[in-house]
């Protein structure tokens, strides 16, 4: 393949609806206990990844994912959606690494994977919100870095055109590749599964996956080695362990609370005539209002 | 000990930003408990009376960079001069605004220090650890506080063996103080002509729209809120009325921003604005952990909803039960007469 585009998606813990039961003892978070998803704006990036593919021949796109083995469902259904391969990051040794021990893991990987043309990111993942680790691989890369990128412009096999979204407004940016592009929420949505697909690569599998279920596609690599999601440990993308984990880790957590407020003691009323005029005149006699 | 540091962002109209001047307050606040001095680092294509703008908040020493090339703000020639300048001063703390610029370019800074950055902290305290294995103690380390997890828990981050302690806090978290109006700043000048090569331009800007700021709630001091409750954006109409009369703005839960029912500048929360006014008015918010985080602080809170189990009435001073369509308008009526 000449044009090669890696996309970064995590797969999250859904923080819409959890408590404190979720965070381990030492501060990290405990993902084992929560339904796990597929981080929305890594979406985005995977659907801006597809619109350049559809518009530059003979590129392919590679889903690069770090975490625990249940992780490779964010591959396959990346697959489903238009993503050629794609690769797990995962070793215990990575565990606890915060978002600069993250990065330096990801670009390593990124190393690995040879020439690459273009990395997108989601812009930041919802267990954090910290839209930190893209701009830190483009660092880590020496790649120049496109964040919040809300449209794709214009691409071809030299240079891509941006837009993208601000807190005020947008600007459109011109860079050549290799380069990082962060994607926004306000960019258009992933498309949909695609039935061929979903049939060609339902039984992608990790090694580790292949080895735990105890069934008859052993020799599936085999037949159809399309179906390999590789798995990449500390060795295999020579990254160097004193920069990973809680030890590559300059943040540390000293303290988790639960988020506590001052219950105060309401007056409560009705929406009666006579009590809102009680009210609004009370606030104007304590120079509240007026 | 070193200085603390503050990344200084330059507006469409050649000012100082507010959340970089909010940050200077902080960050005098921080280098008075460190008892060290104050840094403010300004790139653009301004040149030393920018220096006015920052001297009332207690800045002591400003690096500027003055360029043609470095308005508007990219993210390599910015990095390489802050680096440059955190390379040799190697300060103890480094802020920034958590804006689209200083979330752009703190963690591509912090990449190249090999330090720690903190996303969107909340409050920022000085404060002392013991390393639980090895007893080891660190003494006047930066307490990064944030909201993690969705805003479902608040974190205490701290980077005891690197330098600086980066955070990014957003506008309207930390408070703007003036401490003088004739605080000395000096002003030093960064070479950026031995700084600045072509590669940091490898990302060219064709075309930029960004508009003027429009509203600025934060300054307000009656701010009537809407939540999803208020139904339609049609019915926000009444939520301007009311703040018309009283003399406020109008601000907004995530949901309602969400439903399209009002725009973003005006969400109050985690991933809005932090308010204090003297009264905030909840017109049918449920008020989510996000949204009382960015509104507790208020002196006095009135909350309309139909739920009387409502989270948001738990900090309300007021709680009236009842639709925001009816309420509203009789609040209106019976201010004005009350009011002659």
């Amino acid at each position: 393949m000449s044009f090669r585009i890696v996309v970064l998606a995590k797969q999250v813990p859904d923080t819409r609806n959890v408590g404190k039961d979720a965070m381990k003892a030492d501060g990290t978070v405990n993902r084992g206990a929560l339904p796990a998803i597929y981080n929305p704006e890594d979406l985005h990036a995977l659907e801006f990844a597809l619109r350049v593919k559809d518009r530059i021949d003979d590129a392919e796109i590679i889903i690069l994912t770090m975490g625990p083995p249940r992780a490779a469902e964010i591959i396959r259904e990346s697959m489903f959606r238009g993503a050629d391969r794609g690769y797990l990051i995962t070793d215990r040794r990575f565990a606890g690494s915060d978002t600069l021990a993250t990065s330096y893991a990801i670009s390593m990987a990124v190393k690995y994977l040879g020439d690459v043309d273009l990395v997108v990111a989601g812009r930041q993942a919802i267990d954090g919100d910290t839209a930190q680790v893209g701009p830190q691989v483009a660092e880590k890369l020496n790649f120049p870095q496109i964040t919040y990128a809300e449209e794709m412009e214009a691409v071809d096999a030299n240079s891509i055109t941006v837009k993208r979204r601000l807190e005020r407004g947008i600007e459109i940016v011109k860079s050549s590749f290799p380069c990082v592009v962060t994607v926004h929420a306000s960019a258009p949505p992933c498309r949909f599964r695609d039935a061929k697909r979903l049939m060609k690569y339902k039984k992608a599998r990790t090694i580790t996956e292949l080895q735990e279920e105890s069934n008859e596609y052993s020799d599936v690599y085999e037949k159809r080695p399309y179906l390999r999601i590789e798995e990449l440990s500390v060795d295999d993308i020579q990254a160097d362990t004193q920069y990973l984990g809680l030890s590559g880790s300059p943040t540390k957590v000293k303290k988790i609370e639960n988020v506590v407020f001052k219950a105060k003691e309401s007056l409560r009323m009705e929406a009666k005539d006579q009590d809102i005029n009680d009210l609004m005149k009370g606030l104007i006699d304590t120079h509240i209002i007026g | 000990m070193n200085n603390v540091f503050v990344y200084c962002e330059i507006t469409e109209e050649k000012n100082i930003a507010d959340v970089s001047l909010e940050l200077c307050s902080k960050g005098r606040k921080l280098a008075n408990d460190l008892n060290v001095k104050l840094e403010a680092v300004v790139i653009g294509d301004v040149g030393p009376e920018i220096a006015k703008e920052v001297s009332p908040f207690g800045v002591d020493v400003l690096h500027l960079a003055n360029d043609s090339r470095l308005f508007p703000y990219r993210t390599l020639p910015h990095a390489a001069i802050v680096s440059h300048i955190f390379k040799n001063a190697e300060p103890e703390i480094a802020l920034f605004g958590a804006s689209s610029v200083g979330r752009d370019l703190a963690p591509r800074i912090a990449s190249e220090l090999k330090c720690g950055l903190t996303a969107d902290c909340t409050s920022l305290e000085i404060g002392d650890h013991v390393e639980n294995k090895t007893q080891t103690e660190y003494k006047n380390l930066l307490y990064q506080i944030r909201p993690a997890f969705g805003g479902n828990i608040i974190a205490t981050i701290i980077n005891p063996d690197t330098r600086p302690q980066m955070a990014t806090v957003r506008e309207g978290v930390m408070k703007k103080e003036e401490i003088s109006s004739s605080y000395q700043t000096e002003v030093k000048h960064i070479d950026v002509a031995a700084i600045l090569t072509d590669e940091l331009f490898a990302v060219e800007i064709i075309n930029r729209h960004i508009e003027a700021k429009k509203v600025n709630i934060t300054a307000s001091g009656i701010i009537v809120a809407g939540g999803y409750g208020v139904g339609s954006k049609d019915n926000f109409k009444l939520l301007y009325e009311l703040a018309g009369a009283l003399g406020g703005e109008v601000g907004a839960s995530r949901a309602a921003v969400d439903a399209g029912y009002v725009e973003h500048e005006r969400q109050v929360g985690q991933t809005g604005v932090t308010v204090r006014p003297k009264l905030y008015i909840a017109c049918g918010i449920s008020g989510a952990v996000q949204h009382r985080a960015g509104m507790q602080e208020s002196a006095t809170i009135i909350s309309i909803n139909t739920d009387p189990d409502a989270p948001i009435n738990n900090i309300a001073d007021y709680v009236i039960n009842g639709e925001v369509q009816d309420v509203i308008p009789k609040m209106i009526k019976y201010y004005r007469l009350n009011s002659k």
